[in-house]
């Protein structure tokens, strides 16, 4: 999902809600409610917390809306405070349970080996519509290690650029690059046995897509 | 430049995200153009992000933006007041 709302026109709504429109703030923070609460969801794993969590998040940018300051995204702003409740959240319920992908994490970073798979090249469409496809990339995500799901969350699922997921999560742009990229493999790893299909793939369609 | 298989792989998101420099992309599109196994990997990847956009992967809940903004505007009020 891309975040296209510009700077500008949102600098000028907080000053607004600021000098007396509060009204105005539900229509800041419309382009950004699936972003406050994917980023919940994937870290407290159950849907009706992220919910709670998402409120819970917006109302705290409008008590707090006075202390943002305009140097930072807005989008960026919400997303730290969105963490810093989903963590909230996840002590109170200490489900850090153990996570299954953590096995999957060699000590070193960078260094890893990808599900290689020979018997098909591109995901069909077909595969690619089924639900139980999406359900199973939702699990594999919730079940990443936390500092590589932070960035693929912001990067890949909510299309955030390096810079601003960099400064939501408090890193440099090196580790927001070489977190993601792990990430990615992670998911690669753990998707492969599902992506398969019995439906042969037809060449060059999601080639294409990203080209 | 020659690469092998496994350093391939360690640009695969570099690849994707188009940020290697011209010679490093270079050697990794030879590589690919002759690997089976790389250019399986670079696709499974590249599928799994065209998965991860699709806004149908993750959905916000029924009346979630209803809800969200009702109680907003009681915080809204209550402020007011």
């Amino acid at each position: 999902m891309a975040i296209n709302t510009a700077p500008q026109q949102e600098a000028a709504l907080i000053r607004r809600i600021l000098a007396g429109e509060p009204e105005l703030f539900h229509e800041l923070i419309r382009p950004y409610e699936r972003l406050v609460y994917v980023t919940i969801l994937t870290m407290v794993r159950n849907e009706a917390e992220a919910e709670d969590g998402a409120q819970e998040t917006m109302i705290s940018a409008f008590r707090h809306l006075n202390t943002f300051r305009g140097d930072a995204r807005f989008s960026t702003w919400l997303v730290t405070i969105a963490m810093n409740e989903g963590r909230k959240r996840l002590r109170k319920a200490k489900t850090a349970a153990e996570d299954p992908l953590e096995v999957l994490v060699e000590e070193k970073e960078g260094d890893f080996t990808p599900a290689v798979l020979t018997d098909w090249r591109e995901i069909p469409l077909e595969a690619l519509e089924r639900k139980e496809l999406r359900q199973k990339l939702r699990e594999a995500v919730e079940l990443l290690p936390e500092k590589y799901r932070e960035v693929f969350v912001l990067r890949d699922i909510e299309g955030l650029n390096q810079e601003e997921t960099a400064g939501a999560i408090g890193i440099n742009v090196t580790l927001v690059k070489v977190r993601l990229h792990r990430a990615r493999m992670m998911l690669q790893k753990y998707l492969v046995p599902y992506l398969k299909s019995e439906v042969p793939g037809r060449g060059g369609f999601f080639r294409r897509w990203f080209q | 430049m020659k690469l092998d298989c496994k350093h391939v792989w360690e640009h695969i998101s570099g690849y994707l995200d188009q940020q290697l420099d011209p010679a490093l992309l270079k050697a990794v599109q030879r590589h690919l153009e002759t690997c089976e196994v790389c250019s399986a990997i670079l696709d499974s990847t590249r599928n799994i992000l065209v998965l991860t956009a699709d806004d149908r992967t993750y959905e916000l809940p029924v009346g979630f933006s209803e809800r969200l903004h009702a109680k907003l505007q009681a915080v809204i009020a209550q402020n007011r007041g």
